[in-house]
């Protein structure tokens, strides 16, 4: 058993980043993820990696950007308004094909909005953000051990598939704090740079761009994408049940939510309700097969989220039948209580 | 059968897309024939705009990046940051520097991130048809200016280099134009000296060239060429206009 | 003395070699290339190998090259 450390959520992924071998960290200020950016700045020292502070987070894309075409893991931090910035260099990142992590600190909007926690940029990460069509691997963890596990299994992911990888959590996730066990620091590992720009020594001189004129070559370079996304999608996806096999009303959130509605299940069990819970944790791909499965042997679905209803719509395409599906929500940086979920379920009976 | 003048090394043997004239073309040539001189053409990476000189990568014969527009100093400071080692240097046109890409020039500038930067003046958007830019003159047509730029409701030509002067951070700012053979071989040693500032880590130059597009300015290549020594130098001072290095 | 190679292909005509060359041995003939550019012909029979011609040329278009064709 690895000795564990009381770490708030946004210096667990910090520290998963570093063990994964993250030694390129560029970031800007945003509330509710600040802790990130100064614990980089000190830890990136330490290990000979590098931190810097961008002028925005246009450039800290950007530079997330240049330093992944050189093959190095890179990774940029923000929270919901940031992250808008930051959708037109994932989509390049994406053209370009490039490993990097990114993660949202969501926090609610839509605008400035207020810095309280929120889950509404689930659409941003899952349906696109950016131009063109490309996909995201999106980790939504649950627990800060969570946090750890995903952050390292991004950069992993993000090399394999020289993929952008989305970390997505609210402000809650990054601060609160959970004791957590991080991986060794000689459990990082390397990407393959065959395909980097790093001079072209002893070989031809290559180039990384997202730009394609030639009749058809643009198209032969999506359909190339879509093939990586279709193997992420049969090899990647991963969700977590609860007492989901018996349960007669299904609860699905994803997220802080998963661990809210874990507790609405047992109150709900207490009470003589065959709840269980449906978690996904890459919200892209979607477990959609499972849930179908699940989904028919359940009386009632309901979704509950910290927005207006957006991973709602995945879960009623999913679902066997959508007139099963209800929605539990709050907006606004409001957090449904375990509570207000349980009586939001036994009005519903 | 010794050869006067060879096709540099560091330049691919493409035809270009750019028009007759172009000054592009000049400013390729000038920065292949300094990577050859300094033999750093296998450890040079070039990061490419948005703008005519996007295509740069088929033109240069060593690794090239194609950047977001006016997120060239960004991404090259990603991978300056991560092969410190290796030569790093943005190309950029005008409307990618000075006006989309404003921000991430100053602030690469004022880190003085040890970068080398080549910047394109030609006071018009090329790709896109013949747009105002941000070092458009005053009085000159465009085709979002069709009466000529008015200072009243859209400002004056920005003097890139001594806007960037006041940072501390710029070492070497140096510009030149592609008038004259003499002013073509300034600027191919201003590019040199970019080159080997970087190399001795002394940190942020840029060298900012003005340079001919006849087809927007709706001249020949010749008249363009006279229109720059006429009108754009009248605003344009040429020369060294910082040096802290020495 | 030397003699002046010229990628016809490349050339696009633009006549900055003619402007600078000081034996006024450039010209815009009549030929066509590929792309339908006039390219540019050298008429005298030695070059004094300056470089001019290859400093202004945007197409890198012009190889000088020492002796005699």
């Amino acid at each position: 058993m690895k000795e564990k450390q009381l770490v708030c959520g946004n210096v667990a992924l910090s520290e998963a980043a570093i063990r994964a071998g993250c030694r390129f960290y560029f970031g800007y200020p945003i509330t509710p993820q600040n802790e990130v950016t100064s614990y980089m700045s000190l830890r990136m020292n330490e290990v000979g990696g590098v931190f810097l502070q961008a002028e925005s987070e246009l450039a800290s894309i950007n530079m997330v950007f240049g330093a992944a075409l050189t093959g190095a893991k890179a990774m940029t931090t923000s929270s919901s308004p940031g992250i808008s910035l930051m959708q037109e260099g994932i989509s390049y990142l994406a053209g370009c094909e490039l490993p990097a992590v990114v993660v949202n600190v969501m926090r609610g909007g839509p605008g400035l909005g207020n810095i309280a926690p929120s889950q509404s940029d689930y659409f941003q990460a899952v349906k696109g953000g950016g131009h063109g069509d490309y996909r995201l691997l999106v980790f939504a963890p649950s627990t800060l051990q969570e946090i750890v596990d995903y952050t390292y299994m991004a950069f992993l992911k993000a090399g394999e598939y020289r993929m952008q990888v989305m970390i997505l959590m609210d402000g809650l996730m990054g601060q609160m704090m959970e004791p957590v066990s991080f991986p060794e620091m000689s459990e990082s590992f390397s990407y393959r740079n065959d395909w980097a720009l790093t001079g072209c020594k002893k070989r031809e001189p290559r180039s990384i761009k997202s730009l394609f004129l030639e009749e058809g070559v643009l198209e032969r370079h999506n359909k190339s994408l879509q093939k990586k996304y279709g193997e992420i999608r049969e090899k990647e996806i991963l969700y977590d049940t609860f007492l989901a096999d018996d349960a007669d009303v299904l609860l699905t959130a994803f997220g802080f939510c998963g661990r809210l509605c874990k507790k609405a299940v047992e109150e709900l069990r207490g009470m003589g309700i065959k709840a269980g819970l449906f978690r996904p944790i890459t919200l892209w791909p979607f477990p959609g097969e499972v849930f179908t499965g699940l989904s028919k042997k359940s009386r009632k679905i309901f979704c509950v989220e910290m927005n207006a209803g957006q991973m709602v719509e995945d879960i009623m395409f999913y679902a066997d039948n959508k007139n099963k599906v209800g929605f539990i929500g709050r907006t606004g940086g409001g957090i449904p209580s375990v509570s207000e979920i349980v009586k939001a379920v036994t009005g519903k009976r | 059968m010794r050869e006067i003048y060879k096709k540099p090394e560091a330049l691919k043997d493409n035809i270009t897309h750019y028009c007759p004239g172009c000054g592009h073309g000049i400013v390729h040539r000038l920065i292949a024939e300094v990577i050859d001189e300094l033999k750093i053409r296998e450890q040079v990476i070039g990061v490419a705009p948005v703008g005519c000189a996007v295509l740069a990568y088929n033109y240069f014969n060593f690794d090239v990046a194609e950047a977001a527009h006016g997120r060239t100093p960004a991404v090259a400071t990603g991978i300056k940051r991560a092969l410190p080692d290796n030569i790093v240097f943005s190309y950029q046109g005008d409307g990618d520097l000075a006006a989309i890409g404003t921000a991430e020039i100053v602030h690469a500038a004022n880190r003085s991130e040890n970068i080398s930067v080549f910047f394109v003046n030609n006071t018009v958007y090329g790709m896109t048809g013949g747009q105002m830019a941000p070092t458009t003159l005053e009085g000159q047509k465009t085709l979002t200016t069709p009466s000529g730029r008015e200072k009243k409701t859209t400002g004056s030509p920005i003097k890139v280099c001594e806007l960037l002067s006041v940072l501390e951070g710029a070492r070497y700012l140096y510009r030149g134009a592609l008038s004259t053979p003499s002013n073509i071989l300034k600027v191919k040693k201003a590019i040199k000296d970019s080159f080997q500032i970087q190399i001795t880590k002394k940190g942020f130059s840029l060298v900012e060239i003005i340079s001919p597009c006849p087809t927007y300015w709706g001249l020949t290549p010749l008249e363009s060429l006279q229109y720059i020594d006429n009108n754009l130098l009248k605003v344009f001072a040429l020369g060294e206009i910082k040096n802290t290095v020495r | 003395m030397a003699y002046v190679k010229i990628n016809k292909e490349k050339c696009k005509g633009c006549g900055y070699c003619v402007n600078v060359c000081p034996d006024k041995a450039f010209v815009i003939s009549s030929q066509l290339n590929s792309k339908g550019y006039n390219v540019i012909e050298y008429t005298s029979k030695e070059c004094r190998g300056c470089k001019l011609c290859v400093t202004v040329c945007p197409d890198c278009a012009i190889e000088i090259f020492d002796g005699k064709k």
